[in-house]
């Protein structure tokens, strides 16, 4: 008799469900917009040449240390890291109270943070504490936090479905609204789903009213870079100058396509030195019992490149021309849309930023573009503007037109 | 003998003031192990010009540094230079070639179980990782109407992050059997068996299969199948651990026989395995989790709730390392050149046991060291006491792990004479 005879089926991923099919679809004509990886023009994945040349170094290199990592990471890179996400002039780092942990990309760092917040955020159990993530956001946020052991993780409203952008008013409710002590999860830019990220103005209405509200203003901002590294900061740098403390989950996934070598980094912004300290020694003991001991490959790779002036002007020029190719698809797939005439407005797939934009479809619609155009989409919406290239927009964008067109 | 694992207790949080709010006051003195520790006060010893560190993980080559297998250099040379190769989000299991060959490297080629689709091999980001996804599926998917919370039994002593392991996946009910005999210098397989036999049906029981750590004390083919019978008919689920697979034997295959045995006796189990120490691929964490069902229709069903606990763990694990291992695993001319290596470094451990028994000897250092030569891997368990332990980090600048285990691949010609010197004193000298 099996200790495991009562394990029920888990409803597959949906993201990996898709493309699962999307693999099996024999059609000739199929469009991957699921995943949320980069792809170039020819829908191949990209190995960013900065990325290569730091590789090869590496490998030459005969006097690299082979041991484990630290518990909480390579040095290097943890402090590029965090002066990527704060600022080289960041007055929190010149005050020494900002610290990182590696972690195994940025749902590792998402864990860890969890973990160190359900153990001692308020007091020493805080299952019952309230958690905040966005309406919609990233899956997976859930997942972590619950598994974190937080009973109580909930919605705040963020997209207006009508309007096709934030809900501020609706947002700034709940934050008044919110149990004192709450958690909140912030994507400090390119929001996963949506690609609707707060203005500079709308983000300091938030930040004043979490200054107000929340007793222990710590936040959660879950980063992602997506064009000019200082414009998508923005809200992050802001809320530290603000004097939040905060926690940063970083990913390296998408900005280096180093998406297989788990790389992320959460950025820890304390009340001071003293705190930093007692935070990491917590850190350790969390990292310890999880994986130990972080991978060094993806690291190294991009403590090195941000550690070069020479390379790391490679590497912004290389994430240039991704954010490049995005921008383009999501103007030609405006413009067309536009003079096909389809119905409703598309300007929020310009206004929208980073690899995904909603594009309003409702789940009917999603499905007819999957089943009857072999088009592949988020239920949600959701698209991954690098699914699409100078071969198949057209396509797309006729599919869509049919679609809006002939299912409400 | 059942005492409960002496971890430590629940970190009680101050809280100072909410003024501005701030993270609460933690309390320092409880947040390092043991290890770090250990180490921390090694790096502030200053002074002395002989000091060595014994309590270290990874296997350290005559110079005293890590280093990688050529083979493996060689290897990831290639791999770099490979055209082909894709930066995709790998799939939260791993990369399929590695977890096939790893998981044949555990249970054999063709095994029963294997072939009756009843395993699951699961890639993740080191053997911590592994331990620690072991343990989550047990804490949600172990009894799901008894609602299980454990006991998880480990032995005595074991890795000091085990109990953590287990216990920040939500296990609370960590509790030991009786391992290693301080005075007889060996495992007591009778208190073993007695402690076994008193556990609850439905105890999860973790079991070095080899190179245990830290003593480096191993049960024999016939402990094995002993405490299997009992464990069987008191349906105990064997935990096995792998951290050092090939350091044993030098031969990867035969380090894994408990694992094997388990699995011919029918038994369902889990093993945590590393490729680590055998491909000197520490940073990269090549970690794998075997899961051995009863039944094949329940392989969709744990493979589904491995995948979601994955998700909220760590996502995917990382590629690199995993490739590496793959390649050699899955080449037999690599595998041959890789066992060569791992020979090498096995011999050079036993050789250090050796001599440093011979030095002993020659020393007239009283007792007998024969244990020494006895256990095999990475770790030696010396027997020395508490008091000894201190007066050898204290006064000579030697630290070994609280246990008195050691890291025998960290003495080398440069420092044996020195330790062994130390070692002498500290069982000779009154305190």
């Amino acid at each position: 008799m099996s200790v495991f005879g009562e394990v029920p089926q888990a409803a597959p991923v949906a993201v990996f469900k898709l493309s699962q099919d999307f693999n099996n679809d024999q059609c000739p004509d199929k469009v991957n917009l699921g995943v949320g990886a980069y792809r170039t023009d020819e829908g191949q994945p990209w190995i960013l040449p900065v990325v290569k040349k730091v590789e090869k170094i590496i490998v030459q290199d005969e006097k690299l240390n082979h041991e484990y990592l630290p518990i909480l990471g390579l040095p290097e890179f943890r402090s590029a890291a965090s002066k990527i996400a704060l600022g080289d002039d960041s007055p929190a780092i010149q005050e020494n109270r900002v610290g990182a942990v590696q972690c195994l990309g940025g749902t590792g760092a998402l864990k860890m943070g969890a973990e160190f917040l359900r153990r001692f955020y308020n007091g020493n159990n805080n299952t019952k504490t309230p958690v905040y993530v966005s309406a919609p956001t990233w899956e997976n946020h859930n997942a972590v936090f619950a598994n974190a052991g937080f009973e109580d993780v909930r919605p705040y409203k963020y997209w207006d479905a009508e309007k096709r952008g934030l809900d501020l008013a609706g947002f700034l409710g709940d934050l008044e609204s919110c149990p004192q002590h709450s958690i909140f999860v912030l994507h400090a830019c390119a929001h996963n789903p949506t690609g609707t990220d707060p203005t500079q103005e709308q983000w300091k209405q938030i930040a004043e009213v979490m200054m107000c509200r929340l007793k222990q203003n710590i936040v959660f901002l879950s980063g992602f870079r997506s064009g000019s590294l200082e414009k998508d900061a923005w809200a992050v740098r802001y809320f530290v100058s603000m004097g939040f403390e905060m926690f940063c989950a970083q990913s390296f996934s998408k900005n280096f396509g180093l998406y297989n070598e788990r790389v992320g980094n959460l950025t820890i912004v304390a009340r001071d030195v003293d705190n930093l300290k007692r935070v990491l020694s917590q850190m350790e003991k969390i990292v310890r019992t999880t994986w130990s001991n972080p991978p060094s490959q993806g690291a190294r790779i991009v403590a090195a490149t941000l550690n070069s002036p020479e390379l790391f002007a490679e590497w912004k020029d290389n994430v240039k021309t991704m954010a490049d190719r995005v921008l383009l698809m999501r103007a030609q797939l405006k413009a067309k849309l536009q003079a096909l005439g389809t119905p409703g407005t598309w300007d929020h797939i310009t206004e929208q930023i980073g690899m995904f934009s909603f594009t309003g479809l409702n789940p009917k619609q999603v499905e007819y573009m999957v089943k009857e155009k072999h088009i592949y989409l988020m239920a949600s919406g959701r698209i991954n503007m690098c699914g699409l290239t100078s071969k198949n927009i057209n396509y797309v964008a006729e599919s869509i037109h049919d679609t809006v067109t002939m299912v409400q | 003998m059942s005492r409960p694992s002496s971890g430590r207790g629940e970190t009680r949080v101050k809280r100072t003031g909410c003024a501005g709010g701030h993270l609460p006051a933690l309390d320092d003195a409880r947040a390092s192990s043991p290890e770090a520790r250990l180490l921390s006060a090694f790096r502030r010893d200053a002074q002395h010009a002989s000091k060595v560190y014994l309590g270290g993980r990874e296997y350290y080559s005559e110079d005293g540094k890590t280093f990688e297998l050529p083979l493996v250099g060689k290897i990831k040379r290639q791999l770099s230079a490979d055209p082909t190769f894709c930066p995709e989000y790998p799939s939260p299991l791993g990369l399929t070639e590695f977890t096939r060959r790893a998981t044949e490297v555990a249970l054999g080629e063709n095994s029963r179980a294997a072939v009756e689709s009843r395993v699951l091999g699961v890639q993740t980001p080191s053997f911590t990782a592994a331990v620690r996804l072991g343990a989550e599926l047990l804490r949600h998917w172990t009894d799901v109407s008894a609602a299980w919370c454990g006991p998880v039994y480990l032995s005595s002593p074991c890795d000091d992050s085990l109990a953590g392991i287990f216990q920040a996946a939500g296990i609370r009910d960590i509790r030991q059997y009786y391992y290693w005999d301080e005075q007889q210098r060996c495992i007591c397989l009778e208190k073993l068996l007695e402690d076994l036999e008193r556990a609850p049906e439905r105890s999860v029981v973790v079991l070095s299969a080899s190179a245990h750590y830290p003593t480096g004390a191993d049960l024999t083919q016939n402990q094995w199948a002993v405490i299997t019978q009992l464990m069987t008919r008191r349906r105990l689920l064997p935990f096995l651990l792998l951290p050092a697979q090939a350091l044993c034997f030098g031969d990867l295959k035969r380090d894994a026989w408990p694992v094997q045995h388990c699995a011919s006796q029918g038994m369902e189990l889990l093993c945590a395995q590393s490729f680590s120490h055998c491909f000197g691929l520490y940073g990269e964490a090549v970690g794998h989790l075997v899961c051995v069902l009863k039944q094949n229709s329940l392989l969709l069903s744990v493979k589904s709730q491995a995948v979601k606990l994955v998700r909220s763990l760590w996502a995917q694990p990382s590629a690199g390392g995993a490739h590496v291992v793959a390649t050699v695993l899955s080449n037999p001319a690599h595998l041959v050149e890789c066992q060569g290596e791992v020979r090498r470094i096995v011999e050079r451990c036993m050789l250090i046991r050796d001599i440093l028994r011979e030095k002993l000897r020659l020393l007239g250092t009283p007792g007998c060291w024969d244990h020494l030569t006895q256990q095999s891997g990475l770790y030696c368990c010396t027997g020395l006491n508490d008091q000894q332990v201190e007066f050898l980090s204290k006064r000579r600048h030697v630290y070994l792990l609280p246990s008195g285990c050691l890291n025998v691949s960290a003495i080398n010609g440069h420092n044996l004479k020195y330790i062994s010197e130390s070692i002498h004193l500290a069982l000779t000298t009154s305190p």
